[in-house]
């Protein structure tokens, strides 16, 4: 029964548009199934948002994308999710993660500007309680993001026709 | 005339006027007497033409796993581009011992009874050169795949097809067997899972024709390329049949399990006598098969299965689809088992198989193969290749039913 939602996984990470009944067709099993199993998925936080995956720099109002690192450190009674999870509320916040190495903790910052998500680290990241360093990287170019290359390709042709 | 005098007569003769050259007459009747593949002709037609939909193809659409290719790239910066043995790598070989044992609990020595080719196309010509005597005669079930009959007579045998039929998922029955075979006869030929029809054999099946094949004392050449794309549930090989293992040459390769079709990389394993047989054919003739192509097999086999799985999963995603819509379509479809073929029954629209390719390509621009291009027995049928992208699959779906409705069906 994991192998089946696991399928149903796979097919709706690549497509969240795929339909029970599409979903249904290419697995072998029924509607119904599909749909009550999606379901369960869905209540029990294992699918959390379907959502789309857009090249923002094919059009004109690009945004500007920071990785920033933070050092921090702990306090009594406070392990990293508190830091962690308060960073999280921002709503130009992306991602946030607990990482090994040189830093404790990076998340990517999604501005409309430099100056935007500059000022953002500056005022409201830099001056929380327990940071101790911030190390901020501009992204200049995103060649792959999700799995899904970003970049144009030629594919190569294959023959029409072959044995 | 003196002798001499005679002979400058003629030679200056034969210089003003060259006997006219006619390089028919100087190619093998064996060669100018085999048709052409049934398939040069959609090439013929699909030049020129735009926005064509191609179910035609025999190969993967997913491009070689790059860490495969990657390995191939940094062992030509490395300079390894010279020859390997004429059996290949034995790293290689070592492998492929390796994972057949895991595959078909089979063990096969490294040294003697393994030889890597130049794509299984490469081992089916050797194992039939190794074997055949003029006159020896192969029993070749159909439809299959195109090259059999062409090497057999190449190697000086006689081919013998055996009609294997939808009603029965396309397997070779003992009884036809039996009747295809006297005294002449050499060899069987294996090729499951099947191209063009999907069929496999399953265990059960292939023990009903055991017996005929060591009452007959015959030779089994069992091409499995498509062995990894089984869909339901696992492979079966003539050689893991009990006292079978050294009667049959198992011929595999990894162009179909790993995108790997341009590289041309194939293996026979067998008996070591007839190993060592063909061996010698491949040393007077190929040397080794290509070292690059070597080098990123062994990478393919080391660290490629979860790439493999991944595209055996979608091939089988896709077959469902294809095979439910083409239902929806009203064409009755055996529902193939493995390889990535679908062979639709075109019988009821009243045309022959070379009919409905040829119009369904210049009518709606969806190219695929007549089923007769595969043997006879193919005739009434249309080889589907589904190893195209699920988009690409839905809209050759939507032209074939266009087609449909102009025939008014």
């Amino acid at each position: 029964m994991r192998d089946f939602a696991k399928e149903i996984l796979e097919v709706l990470e690549e497509n969240a548009r795929a339909t029970p009944g599409e979903i249904a067709t290419l697995l072998g099993r029924s509607e119904e199934e599909v749909a009550a199993e999606i379901k369960s998925l869905e209540e029990s936080g294992v699918i959390r948002k379907y959502m789309t995956m857009i090249n923002w720099e094919k059009i004109d109002d690009g945004y500007v994308y920071a990785m920033i690192e933070l050092k921090v450190s702990l306090q009594r009674d406070k392990g990293y999710d508190a830091i962690a999870e308060r960073i999280a509320r921002f709503s130009e916040v992306q991602s946030v993660r607990l990482i090994s190495g040189d830093h404790d903790i990076s998340f990517t910052v999604r501005g409309r500007s430099m100056k935007d998500v500059a000022f953002f680290v500056t005022e409201k990241i830099a001056t929380l309680e327990g940071v101790e360093s911030t190390c901020t990287h501009f992204v200049l170019k995103s060649y792959k993001e999700h799995g899904v290359i970003l970049y144009d390709r030629t594919q190569p042709k294959r023959l029409v026709v072959t044995a | 005339m003196t002798n001499s005098e005679i002979g400058a007569e003629n030679k200056k003769l034969a210089m003003e006027k060259p006997a006219l050259w006619r390089p028919d007459s100087h190619l093998s009747t064996t060669v100018r007497e085999m048709p052409p593949s049934g398939i040069r002709k959609f090439f013929d037609i699909v030049v020129g033409m735009e926005d064509v939909i191609s179910l035609g193809v025999g190969e993967p659409d997913f491009a070689t796993p790059w860490h495969i290719r990657e390995a191939c790239i940094y062992s030509l910066e490395g300079g390894h581009t010279s020859y390997t043995p004429n059996k290949g790598l034995l790293e290689l070989r070592e492998i492929l011992a390796e994972s057949t044992k895991e595959d078909l609990g089979l063990d096969y020595d490294p040294e003697e009874e393994i030889l890597v080719t130049t794509g299984v196309s490469e081992a089916v010509d050797l194992a039939f050169r190794a074997t055949l005597n003029p006159g020896d005669e192969v029993i070749v079930p159909q439809p299959c795949y195109v090259a059999y009959v062409p090497d057999i007579l190449l190697a000086g045998g006689v081919p013998r097809p055996v009609a294997t039929r939808l009603s029965e998922e396309f397997k070779l029955r003992p009884e036809d067997f039996a009747d295809a075979i006297n005294e002449k006869t050499k060899a069987l030929v294996l090729s499951y899972p099947n191209n063009p029809t999907g069929a496999i054999m399953t265990r059960e099946d292939l023990e009903e024709i055991a017996d005929l094949v060591m009452e007959n004392d015959l030779l089994v050449i069992s091409d499995e390329v498509y062995a990894k794309l089984t869909y339901n549930g696992r492979h079966a090989s003539f050689a893991q049949l009990e006292g079978m293992q050294d009667r049959t040459v198992l011929l595999n390769g990894m162009s179909k399990s790993c995108a790997m079709t341009g590289w041309r990389v194939g293996y026979a394993l067998g008996d070591p006598a007839i190993i060592g047989a063909m061996t010698k054919v491949h040393q007077y003739t190929m040397l080794c098969a290509p070292t690059m192509a070597q080098v990123a097999a062994v990478e393919a086999l080391r660290r490629g299965e979860s790439e493999m799985k991944a595209m055996k999963r979608e091939y089988d995603r896709r077959r469902r689809l294809f095979v439910s819509e083409l239902e929806r379509l009203g064409l009755p479809c055996f529902e193939p088992k493995g390889a990535f073929y679908a062979f639709p029954s075109i019988e009821g629209t009243g045309l022959s198989s070379e009919e409905f390719a040829e119009q369904l390509l210049k009518e709606q621009k969806v190219a695929a193969v007549p089923g007769n291009a595969f043997g006879e027995s193919g005739e009434g049928f249309l080889r589907c290749s589904y190893a195209t992208s699920r988009e690409e699959i839905l809209e050759a779906i939507d032209r074939i039913e266009r087609f449909l409705a102009d025939l008014g069906l």
